[in-house]
């Protein structure tokens, strides 16, 4: 299949950049259905390109053409009724192989894996919750913005909507799906190679839309296990004197009535749970690397970075700050 | 010249035409000044009205979209914050639909279909006055807002929850809720306006195979706008009682449904796209065949085709709602009948490469724009056919690649038409020509232009670019293609600049127009550049489609209209045969009392509830008074 997708590589006109924060398009597909869909689109594109580029010959050639008035004539009428009724007809059946096609791929869509991993996601004004859910267990745990699947297996999304609509969209890996309150929406995908996939809110959701990234990590089936189980278990310890000030700041001061973190007295439920928040590779959906530094800045002043969201500054002395932002850090 | 004194109930048959020409002027004319201005009912003055301030919102929503390119020109811009572009982008997008396009092809209506189907003036002047004044209320109340920093944020279609009471905080929802009310007053009424002035105003001999196909395109739009105004302004209505009153229509927490909007705006929603097109699609129909040479190819397809278009664009609001997760039947339905209105589209293309092939087109400014046209939108109509498709549509839905696929519907599709046909009408309705060499220079930095700002959007599209996003980060891959979008759109802008520069510079220095210089075969050509306050001092009697071309020198008039007073000529729906002397309102200022008096209702029902009662007060008093009985007879038959 890479081969394949590097011959089509120069057609597409790629220009994606798998760097840092991971792929985000739909021209660079890493699983199913969307690179089921780059086919469709492919070939329904290049379809598309010959019917234009005959309408703009012909265009061409009629300005172009010089010569003296004719009488009208009743055979000239009817070869050209002959041939707009033949156009006619190559339209219908090009229009109906489209249709086709593309119920064909929308079937394609809708796969129903019963070994799918569930997860469920819900959309907020600017993050995404992402619950993981054991149907053996029934254990469930929380994180966010960020969702890691194994590769090969297929996933099933729960999509759902905390306050306006927003749109899941990792467009590597699967076409958009809107996220809709009162309503719950379903989408199936498969990874089929490891990496870091990067999606972003795709329905125009208030002031900070442009500013509600998502990566999905899909890892090989132990790697995935693995970190299953770290995310399962409740927040490491504070291990030094420093990082257990930042765990009684956390609990102390307003973090906590919004935060969860697992273990500890914070059990707030509006913002995300940060019990592994250290783990993540950004914070505040993407907008930075998660660093001790990110951390602290965020926490210092959230309103300037992504004006509009629902975290207050909340007053820290200096070295509260440094404790609040080394104890985050450090939950892995 | 012998003057005969006027008694009632004289004829234009009874005096020599130098007097019928004098009283007909005394009779339609419109008192100069202030006064006149706002008391006029000529539809001529009122459309010419209408279109100089589509033109003007046209201006204002493009330094809109400069805004937004240098704010999207690289990651991270910092011209404009989060809340600005916000109202930037919904602003650009309401005003360019519910203040240009719609308005601007109405407004060509309102000032040509009188003339081409060969009446005096359109039908209910006066509704048509009030409906510009109504325009004009809806334009100054968005942009007043914005001006105060109170413009709608919630996008041009205001999806709830983020419009509704919960989100959407301030007056700014509501003020985009009752802007929508205002421009669909006018639309509706317009909309009126046309099917009757087509239906019972043609000239004696119009039948309906005689119409031409730009009077047929403006029927079916005015057709559509009746039909599908009325959902909007039940979305914009429930949407205003959720946030006024505490209705609970969107709210799923008490029973209602978000998505119930999007069927209610949508199925307007789409519905408008062939408002703004079809119009489009009968300049395009009024150029060809004039600049070819020879008839057009296919008047009855042409015609099915439109009315087809029509009743289509009824059938597929649902494709613009496919990843909101409906059941997947019902979806490919609506593949289907999306798909399907590309025949209707593909058949009218055919047809006009027919025209010209088989004609000896000359290459000058309106044909140019109509080649244009032809190369930019049938790649808009072919996008339009790849999001049709369900799974492709999952894929681009949002994102930048529609972004650039309905502006090459709109600006390739509609625009381009819309520049060709003020090229082609405008020494119809100034006097004057246009600059061949400033139009070609105009046509070329709009054609270049336009391709270079929006086929990189398709691109970006497809890497993920969403739309509606104020900013980017550096490390997505977007850089290049928005720098490149955002200087192509200066080279877009600098076009339109020339267009408009020539616009204003050919009122006065243009040359003198003859009454027909493009030698064109319908009747708006028949009467002088600009058309007298009368139009047509005899109502010219019809015998072909092309009038023009088949009786070049004289046409047949019909005469016996009364002189002392305004009167048109009604005739029958199909055959246009005359049944009766209509009496044609008098010019008034109560339509534009009425028109104040409404907005003021208007307006302060975003404040108050209230404002519906008390508000109604002042309506009634001025609909009484331009309603009061003048006590003339009204038909004679």
């Amino acid at each position: 299949m890479r081969a394949r997708l590097h011959r089509l590589a120069p057609f597409t006109l790629a220009l994606t950049c798998t760097a840092c924060s991971g792929s985000q398009s739909a021209l660079d597909p890493a699983g199913l259905p969307a690179l089921t869909l780059l086919h469709l689109m492919l070939g329904i594109m290049l379809t598309c390109a010959i019917v234009w580029a005959g309408v703009v010959a012909v265009l061409a050639r009629a300005l172009s053409r010089r010569r003296a008035p004719r009488p009208h004539s009743v055979s000239r009428e009817r070869r050209m009724t002959i041939v707009i009724s033949a156009a006619l007809v190559a339209t219908v059946a090009i229009l109906s192989a489209f249709t086709a096609a593309s119920f064909i791929a929308t079937r394609a869509l809708d796969g129903a894996d019963t070994d799918a991993l569930l997860i469920r996601v819900r959309g907020f004004q600017w993050w995404w919750e992402v619950n993981y859910f054991d149907p053996k267990t029934g254990e469930t745990f929380a994180t966010a913005n960020e969702i890691h699947v194994p590769v090969g297996r297929a996933v099933r999304l729960q999509l759902a909507a905390a306050d306006v609509i927003h749109s899941f969209w990792v467009p590597s890996l699967a076409g958009k799906q809107d996220l809709i309150p009162g309503r719950d929406n379903e989408l199936t995908f498969v990874a089929q190679r490891a990496g870091v996939y990067r999606g972003q809110c795709a329905e125009f959701c208030g002031l900070q839309h442009a500013r509600m990234a998502l990566a999905v990590v899909a890892l090989p089936a132990e790697a995935f296990a693995q970190w299953l189980e770290t995310q399962r278990a409740d927040a490491v310890a504070p291990s030094s004197e420093e990082l257990r000030r930042g765990h009684d700041v956390f609990v102390a001061k307003a973090c906590g009535a919004c935060h969860t973190i697992r273990g500890t007295q914070a059990a707030g439920m509006t913002g995300p749970d940060l019990t592994h928040v250290g783990g993540r590779r950004t914070i505040a959906a993407g907008v930075f690397e998660t660093t001790r530094g990110s951390l602290a800045a965020w926490i210092a002043d959230p309103q300037t970075i992504k004006p509009g969201n629902n975290m207050p500054m909340v007053p820290l002395e200096p070295d509260e700050l440094r404790a609040v932002s080394a104890y985050m850090a450090s939950l892995k | 010249v012998s003057e005969i004194p006027i008694r009632s109930d004289m004829r234009d048959t009874d005096v020599a035409p130098e007097q019928l020409a004098r009283e007909l002027t005394k009779i339609w004319s419109t008192p100069p000044g202030l006064w006149g201005a706002l008391t006029t009912v000529d539809h001529k003055i009122i459309g010419r009205r209408y279109i100089v301030t589509a033109f003007v919102f046209l201006v204002l929503g493009g330094i809109l979209a400069l805004a937004m390119r240098a704010q999207l020109a690289g990651p991270e811009g910092r011209w404009i914050g989060a809340d600005r572009y916000n109202q930037v982008f919904t602003m650009h997008g309401s005003n360019m639909m519910f203040l240009f396009a719609v308005p601007v092809m109405e407004a060509m209506a309102v000032y040509l279909v009188p003339l081409m189907v060969g009446t005096r003036n359109i039908a209910f002047p006066r509704l048509n006055a009030f409906s510009y004044w109504i325009y004009l209320g809806g334009g100054l109340l968005l942009w007043g807002a914005f001006a105060l920093d109170m413009g709608p944020d919630v996008g041009w279609f205001a999806y709830v929850p983020l419009s509704g009471p919960q989100y959407g905080s301030g007056k700014r929802a509501d003020i985009w809720a009752q802007m929508i009310t205002f421009t669909e007053v006018s639309a509706l009424a317009v909309a009126v306006e046309i099917i009757v002035t087509v239906f019972k105003q043609r000239a004696p001999g119009m039948t309906l195979a005689r119409i031409p196909l730009f009077v047929w395109s403006m029927l079916v739009m005015a057709f559509l706008v009746v039909l599908a105004m009325p959902a909007i302004m039940v979305a914009s209505t429930t949407l205003i009682l959720d946030r006024l009153v505490g209705t609970h229509f969107y709210n799923p927490a008490e029973g209602g449904d978000v998505l119930l909007y999007q069927h209610l705006f949508w199925f307007f929603g789409h519905p408008e796209v062939y408002i703004i097109f079809l119009p489009a699609v009968g300049m395009v129909s009024a150029i060809v065949p004039t600049f070819a040479r020879r008839e057009i190819f296919g008047y009855l397809p042409i015609v099915l085709a439109l009315i087809a278009t029509g009743i289509l664009s009824f059938g597929l609001w649902v494709h613009h709602m496919f990843v909101t997760g409906l059941p997947r039947l019902g979806e490919a339905f609506f593949t289907a009948s999306s798909m399907a209105i590309a025949i209707p589209a593909g058949l009218q293309i055919f047809c006009w490469l027919a025209t010209l092939w088989d004609g000896r087109p000359v290459l000058k400014v309106p044909l140019l724009f109509v080649a244009g046209f032809i190369f930019t939108f049938v790649i808009g109509g072919l996008t339009g056919v790849m999001v049709a498709s369900v799974p492709f549509d999952t894929q681009v839905h949002d994102t930048y690649f529609v972004v650039a696929h309905f502006h090459y519907v709109l600006i390739g599709g509609a625009v381009f038409p819309l520049i060709g046909a003020v090229y082609f009408w405008y020494p119809k309705i100034t006097g004057r020509m246009m600059s061949e060499r400033l139009g070609q220079v105009a046509f070329w930095l709009i054609f270049v232009g336009f391709n270079l700002t929006f086929f990189p959007m398709h691109i970006l599209g497809f890497q993920g670019m969403p739309r509606r996003i104020y900013t980017y980060q550096p490390e997505m891959p977007w850089g290049g293609l928005n720098l490149v979008v955002s200087l192509s759109a200066l080279v877009l802008a600098l076009g339109f600049l020339m267009f408009l520069v020539d616009a204003l510079r050919s009122l006065r220095g243009g040359a003198v127009a003859p009454d027909n210089p493009w030698n064109a075969a319908t009747l708006e050509w028949a009467t002088t550049s600009p058309p007298p306050v009368y139009n047509f001092p005899r109502i010219p009697v019809v015998t072909s489609a092309s009038p023009l071309w088949d009786s070049p020198d004289t046409l047949p008039v019909a005469a016996g209209l009364r002189i002392d007073r305004r009167e048109a000529l009604i005739t029958s729906l199909r055959e246009a045969d005359p049944q009766a002397r209509e009496s044609m309102p008098q010019n008034s200022i109560w339509p534009f009392l009425a028109a104040i008096a409404t907005s003021i209702m208007l307006v302060w029902s975003i404040f108050s509830p209230w404002a519906v009662v008390w508000g109604s007060i002042p309506v009634a008093v001025t609909l009484i008074g331009w309603f009061w009985p003048k006590g003339i007879p009204e038909d004679e038959a």
